[in-house]
């Protein structure tokens, strides 16, 4: 079964993540996305993550689509205006690629190259329309495509947004979203499921299936730098304290994930497991959620 | 209003290095009320110019004018007899004014004392914020008053990212976030419905831009 089948169907969904990195080396990212191929719907390959400059997440993506593995191009308004934007999405239908992740993206400041230059021509909202509207046959300025691509476009919201105004502008704009065509959505990681209840209550009526965010824990430090330094991220004290004392990071992070995909089964629709250079222990984490 | 903050000294005097009499000029506008280049900063240069180059064995000649508004060829005019005995003048307005300078006087070697930053206003403490783009096409009706195509990082036009924390834009932790800001704006103004509402991505404008008034 396709992403989109299974996006379709009633299954719980599981997607997994790898990050391409920094230089031509991928043979540790295919193993990793083998290992996860027959247990995830799809994987996510990220776009230059953090703005740190990588190998690019369309060549990664068409690799993975070439050996049978489905990925999730993500594709980020950081480096391209509306002319690279397009064509990128023309290249990767050709290449085989059938899901696409629209991201703003991070500012550049953020990354290693903190001269480039941004370009956020476009943000995520418009981005879906321009896939919208790609699939129907016409690019932007409106001519007509001798071959259309048939994309399933998909976006994300960041549930632990500030409360208030930033929380009640990620819904807003989570609906602009869902209106400009997006089909799925994948959230930030979540590590509070009673507030994760609340958003999931809160975008219930929206009708487009939510995959909550897993992130794998790796340290106590790594915790705390999320909860200063990444928004919409909050580890909760008993986590950190957990993985500052375990004597197995891995058992007990493995625990804390599954704990957490255990408890969004009711929740959402399904879950996107972020391991962040764990993801050989991703299968731990699913059979102990009992998601063989 | 424009504005702009005084180049590194050792910049300022790397560019003059080759030059002997040198007229710093002084804008009375922008530049004036941002406390960068008005008449004060002009004198403030020419002193520390004229001690640099002292020590350095340098005889820099140098000599102070303040104009009224160096964006404005009619006002540069004014000191074009006076300028033919420097080998360059050394401008303290914003690149508009350094530009408009360098074709009113023709063939002398007009220099930027200062960096331009941005178009800003006061801040109420001293300082100047960013608060206009010149995008060419404002939105400001749909924004509450604040302008996010200047004042989000990302320049987003329709709804923020989901980077901010506390309020905080994701590029700097004493950065409001542009959002945030609209949010409030609209909320108080009673327009919060504006947020749903979509924007679709801006036409670019193309530099450079010009306004032709007729007759
Ligand atoms: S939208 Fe912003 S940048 Fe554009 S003209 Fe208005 S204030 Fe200036
Ligand atoms: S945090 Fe706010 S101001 Fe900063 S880039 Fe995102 S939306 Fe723009």
């Amino acid at each position: 079964m396709g992403f989109k089948e299974a996006v379709e169907s009633e299954k719980f969904l599981v997607t997994a993540e790898v990050g391409p990195g920094k230089g031509t080396e991928i043979q540790g990212l295919l193993e990793d996305a083998e290992l996860l191929k027959d247990r995830v719907d799809a994987i996510n390959v990220t776009d230059l993550q953090s703005s740190v400059m990588r190998l690019g997440s369309l060549a990664v993506s068409h690799i993975l689509a070439d050996k049978g593995i489905e990925p999730v191009y993500q594709l980020t308004c950081r480096d391209r205006n509306r002319l690279a934007l397009q064509s990128d999405l023309l290249s990767a239908w050709v290449l085989g690629i059938k899901n696409v992740l629209a991201l703003t993206g991070d500012h550049p400041v953020l990354g290693d190259h903190p001269e480039a230059m941004p370009v956020f021509d476009l943000d995520s909202v418009s981005l879906l329309q321009t896939i919208k509207t790609m699939n129907s046959g016409h690019d932007l300025a409106g001519n007509e495509f001798n071959g259309a691509p048939d994309f399933f476009p998909g976006a994300v919201v960041n549930p632990g947004a500030d409360a208030g105004a930033g929380l009640e502008m990620q819904i807003i704009k989570l609906e602009k979203k869902i209106e400009a065509g997006a089909r799925f959505i994948q959230t930030q990681g979540v590590f509070d499921l009673n507030s994760f209840e609340k958003f999931m209550k809160r975008v219930e009526g929206f009708k487009v299936p939510v995959l909550g965010g897993v992130i794998m824990l790796k340290s106590a430090g790594m915790a705390r730098f999320m909860n200063s330094k990444v928004a919409g991220i909050s580890v909760p004290e008993a986590q950190i304290k957990a993985m500052a004392e375990t004597k197995d990071k891995v058992r007990t992070s493995v625990e804390i994930a599954s704990g957490l995909v255990r408890g969004m089964k009711d929740m959402c629709r399904g879950v996107h497991i972020m391991a962040i250079g764990w993801e050989k222990k991703v299968p731990m984490v699913l059979e102990e959620a009992g998601l063989k | 209003m424009m504005v702009a903050e005084a180049k590194p000294l050792a910049e300022i005097q790397g560019m003059i290095q080759g030059y002997r009499k040198i007229l710093i000029a002084g804008c009375g506008t922008c530049v004036t009320v941002c406390l960068s280049g008005g008449a004060q900063q002009v004198e403030i240069l020419a002193a520390s110019l004229r001690t640099a180059g002292k020590q350095q064995g340098l005889a820099w000649e140098i000599n102070e004018e303040t104009q009224l508004r160096q964006c404005d060829p009619m006002f540069v005019q004014q000191i074009r007899d006076r300028t033919g005995e420097y080998d360059a003048v050394l401008s303290m307005a914003c690149g508009a004014g350094v530009q408009t300078m360098a074709e009113t006087l023709g063939d002398i070697p007009v220099l930027p004392a200062l960096d331009t930053l941005f178009f800003g206003g006061a801040d109420g403490q001293g300082g100047f914020v960013e608060l206009c783009a010149a995008c060419g096409q404002c939105i400001l009706s749909r924004t509450g008053g604040v302008c996010p195509v200047a004042r989000c990082a990302k320049g987003l036009t329709d709804g923020p990212c989901g980077g901010a924390q506390a309020g905080k834009c994701e590029v700097a932790k004493d950065t409001p976030c542009a959002w945030q800001l609209i949010y409030v704006r609209l909320l108080r103004l009673g327009q919060l419905h504006l947020l749903k509402e979509s924007t679709p991505p801006k036409a670019r404008r193309v530099h450079p831009a010009r306004l032709v008034r007729e007759g």
